[in-house]
């Protein structure tokens, strides 16, 4: 009872204050953005775009400038790149060029560069254990963008996510919010790949908002569950990270996936539940 | 004349190992990539194959933790991924996709488990990380030469067994259904062969060529023509030429400036492939008219 006093004790103290904050910013960001990630089945694009935004770390490094500027213009870059390619030809086959080019060019700066090796571990998973301070800041203004522009999107953006058709003939142009919502999913990740590394914030976009669309339909309920989803899972990694000494990343990968897999079975069972309440009324009404 | 060919092919380029190693394991890498790569593309399943990288990598980084050799984890953990993609995803493209994504997620997560305990126990550090993803043609051993045609043969056995089947299912579900074919069946069966060509690609070249050889060549074939057979062609003609140039350039590299210093192979052959997708974009228009539609 002590040790679980104690330990509850340390979590909370000092450096960890810090890091149970980024997580709680992140997780809303994840829960936000992943929504229209999630309807818009933009998966690829939103792992593409943080794992290739750190060719923009490795040349802001090379260059001696901010790494979180490096990531940002890369990230934002890589938006518009994939937005326009895909424009002309297939956006899965885009994303998949964009992302080489950009790993590849990341792996040349490397080259260049000698003294960047141990901090590719922490980019792709993350060092949330270790947030100072200073780091929180942009974090925190960032995710207030963020969340701005998704407010301002919303409307248009859910139009043209799911009836693109409609969304023209209202005056909606589809390449247009394509273009916008990459940026934003481009700016959520600039901010958050340094502290909480490129899977986490993928893992997080795409596990918490696919959970919670099997257990909702209407948009801003999923919104909302999706964001809660993601709370539960990074608080619990935390506190299973704290204790077991395993990578955080570990259990943020697994706790999604096993929150989309009950999500697609209560989906499943809700579905079957309805199938034979239909046929059991369909027989009663049958002479 | 002479001096031409020593501009081009820097000297002692035919004479060295690592050079011979790369032409031949990267060209038979390329080609089964070329071959399976114009399925995925056709099917829409490139972020599948750019996944399996990432599932494999999982695997083998979980091997050495287990004391195994990483080509069983690669290969293992890829065709796992694979199944499960194929069995939770569904037919529409978008739920497909997130079912990649979560499989993506749950494995990556494995690896930075795997890749941590690897360094814990055995003290290797964020060099193996580097290792496994940018992966070097050049530190390939000869040695892996019979395992690479073996997995190579697998996968392109399973796609000439299955091509037409596959083929209709890639161009159209519901014909296929409609001609009796088991979509299912085939759909697995085709991830089997896309899981072993990726674990393949990416234990050789590394993951960022194995994506770039199996989308790229293959999407700018289909650029160029719509008869599939001639498509399959002209991307694994593709494939083996980008490589082999892109060995060819970064061999050359080294003699470049005064640094003495390479560039990385996959740099080239990435930025080969990059700009023959846009130019392949002005071309396309051209070569719609020529087939007629």
């Amino acid at each position: 009872m002590l040790s679980i006093v104690v330990v509850g004790d340390a979590m909370f103290s000092g450096f960890m204050v810090n890091a149970w904050t980024v997580a709680t910013v992140v997780a809303v960001i994840a829960g936000v953005v992943g929504f229209f990630v999630v309807l818009r089945g933009a998966a690829f694009p939103a792992h593409a775009i943080p794992n290739g935004a750190f060719a923009g770390a490795a040349a802001a490094n090379l260059l001696g400038i901010n790494v979180l500027i490096g990531l940002g213009a890369c990230a934002v870059l890589a938006a518009i790149g994939i937005g326009t390619l895909g424009r002309r030809g297939r956006l899965d086959v885009a994303t998949a060029l964009a992302l080489v080019l950009m790993l590849a060019v990341g792996a040349l700066l490397l080259s260049r560069s000698s003294a960047y090796e141990p901090q590719i571990y922490s980019l792709l998973f993350g060092e949330i254990l270790g947030v100072s301070t200073t780091e929180l800041l942009p974090v925190v203004a960032l995710a207030v963008v963020c969340i701005a522009a998704v407010a301002v999107l919303y409307r248009p953006l859910l139009l043209s996510s799911i009836l693109p058709e409609v969304g023209e003939a209202r005056g909606v142009h589809a390449h247009r919010m394509e273009i916008a919502f990459l940026v934003v999913v481009g700016v959520a990740t600039a901010m958050t790949v340094p502290v909480v590394g490129a899977l986490l914030i993928f893992t997080l976009m795409i596990g918490p908002p696919a959970a919670a669309r099997s257990f909702t339909d209407r948009p801003l309920a999923a919104m909302l569950l999706s964001i809660a989803i993601a709370l539960v899972i990074v608080w619990s990694a935390i506190a299973l990270s704290y204790l077991s000494d395993w990578p955080i990343g570990f259990f943020v990968g697994t706790i999604s996936a096993a929150a989309y897999g009950a999500g697609r079975v209560s989906s499943a069972w809700r579905r079957s539940r309805r199938a034979r309440t239909t046929a059991t009324a369909a027989a009663a009404v049958a002479p | 004349m002479d001096r031409f060919f020593t501009w081009i092919v820097a000297p002692g380029f035919f004479g060295s190992q690592p050079v011979q190693v790369a032409i031949v394991i990267g060209g038979l890498a390329a080609m089964v990539s070329g071959v399976v790569g114009v399925f995925t593309v056709i099917r829409g399943q490139s972020f599948g194959g750019h996944a399996l990288t990432d599932v494999a990598t999982a695997g083998g980084s979980g091997a050495v933790l287990f004391g195994l050799s990483p080509l069983f984890g690669f290969v293992g953990l890829g065709v796992v991924g694979a199944g499960v993609m194929e069995m939770i995803g569904v037919r529409r493209l978008r739920g497909r996709d997130l079912a990649t994504g979560v499989v993506l997620g749950a494995s990556t997560g494995l690896a930075a488990l795997f890749l941590y305990l690897d360094a814990t126990t055995s003290g290797t550090t964020a060099g193996a990380t580097q290792q496994i993803l940018f992966g070097s043609i050049f530190t390939v051993d000869s040695s892996m030469l019979p395992i690479v045609i073996g997995f190579g043969a697998v996968a392109m056995g399973i796609v000439a067994a299955v091509y037409r089947p596959l083929l209709l299912s890639s161009v159209s579900d519901d014909i296929a259904a409609a001609r009796g074919v088991p979509l299912r069946g085939i759909g697995l069966l085709f991830m089997l062969a896309l899981a072993v060509s990726v674990a393949l690609s990416a234990l050789t070249i590394g993951a960022i060529l194995s994506t770039a050889l199996l989308v790229g060549p293959a999407a700018i074939a289909l650029r160029l023509t719509s008869r599939p057979g001639v498509a399959i062609a002209l991307a694994c003609v593709i494939g083996v030429a980008v490589t082999w140039a892109g060995v060819l350039l970064a061999y050359d590299s080294y003699t470049w400036g005064s640094s003495r210093q390479g560039f990385p192979v996959s740099f080239f052959i990435v930025a080969l492939v990059f700009l023959l997708y846009v130019a392949s974009a002005v071309v396309r228009p051209r070569a719609l008219h020529r087939g007629g539609g």
